[in-house]
């Protein structure tokens, strides 16, 4: 009997001595450099996004035609009248990239959204059920990527007639295929767990076992795949709109303001570097903070 | 294998079909075909008339099987902006796209297969570091950006290379690395991955064991197995490359299909739109067929499994 109550006393005691596994998740995320640094400058462009009125110094489209081409701050010419200069209409160069942050962020976020949903239904429909149904998928998954995007894209969007919520429909409707490789992989190993079987032994319902069992235990892969997905998106809308057929003018839209700003390149080079800079950075940070979250959350980045 | 190869080609056969499927539906569905051909302002005569001649007042499936049946046999129409043939016009564009993609899959895999065996060879090391370093930043970077990046700093300030047109092979350079750029990550992590799980495994202890010389096991042992899954890879990013010329085509104006693919889009010209589309993903569905008969040829766990 106290044999009994000493072994008791030494698990009890050895699961409080260790850190919790919330505490470890804390530390790896800690210890992450690349998460931290894409985490902070997201957050920093969200903020920029959602502070765009109070913090631009004046309004992105007005024009000015007697103020074209001021170049920014570090050029000698200068002005803090505009410290990133003016385009060739004039207008204020820093307020258009801060607002053009909300049309990136939306853009990702949304097409995001779409293509999460689209692409999380069929790859754990697919994986759970297996057989025909991840046969059909699978299949779909290839004809899907037969085909090339920024030209189903681009031809869609100019058939249709291009705005901001024709490119975010138009993308989201393209770029699931990616959600749908990985969580039907991911939902395969997990189906056949024994926490699944006995879900399915007590005679919880199909759409249960999934909702409750499958998509919490599939949701890290989820959160991976979309936060790198949302940077691919913002880059495709700055290539649709850069090619003319993405968001349309006077939105400042990153890649708009590189498109009407090529023809300047070679006198007021700014013009294109500042916006290009700024989609670098946003995509970048995205995309360290979606590897980060990978590392910190799969097995096998946790050495 | 023969079993294999056929069934991996029926199914090609099939997701061709399909996409022929989609693209004439996409086309066909997005818009009134007759009303845009038209243009702005026409009566309702006009438009009727067009539909007439062309056979737009047909239904939609004996319309899919005509195109269809045409396009099989290499005929899609004419063009109503270029006024030619349109297998003509595709057949003068398409080398400068197929120079283009095979130098830009050259490029990407000469970069990314010596930096990621290098970075296999040594983890942690700066090699390494860089080699991330340049993954990371080449997934983030906007195509377009960076071939305005090139033009400025080779075209521009250093006046080596030409920046539009595609006269000369040095019209090729530019392009080449603005578009294998795009590729050189995913390659460049599969070859330091592969590597490093080929460098773990048994043989090459083995060959290690029996005194190789080091240059011999890198080679002859590691290289061979870890490149493998890279070529595989290298022949569906050409895929993807094909379909990503249509930016760098139209920021070199570099004549070739991506190009001809913007000019139909801005300009209506569905019968090109549609023919580009679907030989863009023909090509795709080719090389993926590809690579993976070839990868079930070196690795017999594949078409057994």
């Amino acid at each position: 009997m106290s044999n009994h109550a000493a072994i008791l006393e030494t698990v009890v005691a050895e699961s409080f001595a260790g850190p919790s596994p919330g505490e470890l998740l804390r530390r790896r995320i800690r210890g992450h450099a690349g998460l931290l640094i894409g985490a902070l400058v997201l957050a920093l462009v969200v903020l920029m996004a959602f502070a765009a009125p109070w913090l631009a110094p004046q309004d992105p489209l007005a024009q000015d035609l007697a103020q074209r081409l001021i170049p920014p701050i570090w050029h000698e010419q200068g002005s803090w009248a505009h410290p990133l200069g003016t385009d060739m209409l004039g207008r204020d160069y820093l307020s258009r990239v801060i607002y053009g942050s909300r049309i990136s962020l939306l853009i990702g976020f949304s097409v995001m959204l779409i293509s999460g949903v689209i692409g999380a239904v069929l790859g754990i429909v697919a994986g759970y059920f297996g057989g025909r149904t991840d046969l059909a998928v699978t299949y779909l998954i290839t004809v899907r990527l037969s085909l090339p995007v920024i030209l189903v894209a681009l031809t869609t969007v100019a058939l249709v007639g291009s705005s901001l919520w024709m490119v975010i429909l138009v993308l989201g409707l393209l770029k699931w295929d990616r959600y749908t490789v990985v969580l039907r992989s991911a939902t395969q190993q997990v189906r056949n767990l024994d926490y699944v079987t006995a879900a399915r032994a007590i005679g919880c319902p199909t759409w249960r076992i999934i909702l409750g069992e499958v998509l919490p235990n599939v949701s890290s892969h989820l959160i991976v795949v979309a936060t790198l997905e949302m940077g691919s998106a913002i880059l495709l809308e700055a290539a649709l709109s850069f090619l003319g057929l993405g968001v349309q003018p006077p939105l400042p839209s990153w890649g708009l303001m590189i498109s009407e700003a090529k023809s300047y390149m070679f006198f007021s080079p700014w013009l294109i570097t500042i916006p290009g800079l700024a989609l670098l950075a946003l995509v970048l940070a995205i995309n360290l903070l979606g590897d980060g979250v990978r590392d910190v959350t799969a097995p096998e980045g946790r050495s | 294998m023969l079993q294999y190869a056929l069934k991996r080609s029926v199914l090609a056969l099939l997701v061709a079909l399909t996409v022929s499927l989609v693209c004439f539906l996409l086309v066909n569905l997005s818009t009134d075909v007759a009303t845009a051909m038209a243009g702005e302002g026409a009566t309702a005569e006009a438009i009727d008339s067009i539909r007439k001649q062309y056979g737009f007042d047909r239904p939609l499936v004996v319309r899919y099987f005509d195109w269809l049946g045409h396009a099989a046999m290499g005929n899609f129409g004419d063009s109503l902006y270029f006024r030619t043939p349109v297998s003509a016009l595709v057949a003068e564009r398409m080398p400068t796209t197929m120079i283009l993609g095979t130098a830009a899959i050259a490029f990407a895999l000469l970069l990314s297969i010596p930096l990621g065996v290098l970075a296999a060879l040594k983890p942690n090391s700066w090699v390494d570091r860089l080699t991330l370093t340049i993954a990371v930043i080449g997934q983030a970077m906007p195509t377009f950006w960076f071939a305005l990046l090139l033009m400025f700093l080779f075209g521009v300030t250093l006046k080596v290379l030409p920046i539009s047109g595609s006269d000369t092979w040095q019209h090729f350079i530019l392009p080449s690395i603005a578009l294998g750029y795009y590729a050189t990550p995913a390659i460049m992590r599969l070859t330091r991955s592969g590597m490093l799980e080929v460098l773990e495994s048994d043989y090459i202890r083995t060959a290690r064991a029996k005194g190789l010389r080091n240059a011999s096991v890198l080679f002859k042992h590691a290289l061979r197995n870890a490149v493998a899954p890279v070529v595989a890879l290298a022949a569906v990013q050409l895929g993807f490359l094909l379909g990503g010329s249509v930016v760098i085509e139209t920021v070199f104006a570099l004549n070739g299909l991506g190009y001809l693919a913007w000019e139909a889009i801005v300009h209506n010209d569905f019968p090109v739109v549609q023919a580009v589309v679907l030989l863009i993903s023909l090509v795709y569905i080719v090389l993926t067929l590809l690579s993976d008969v070839a990868n079930a040829w070196l690795d017999p766990r594949i078409r057994i499994g």
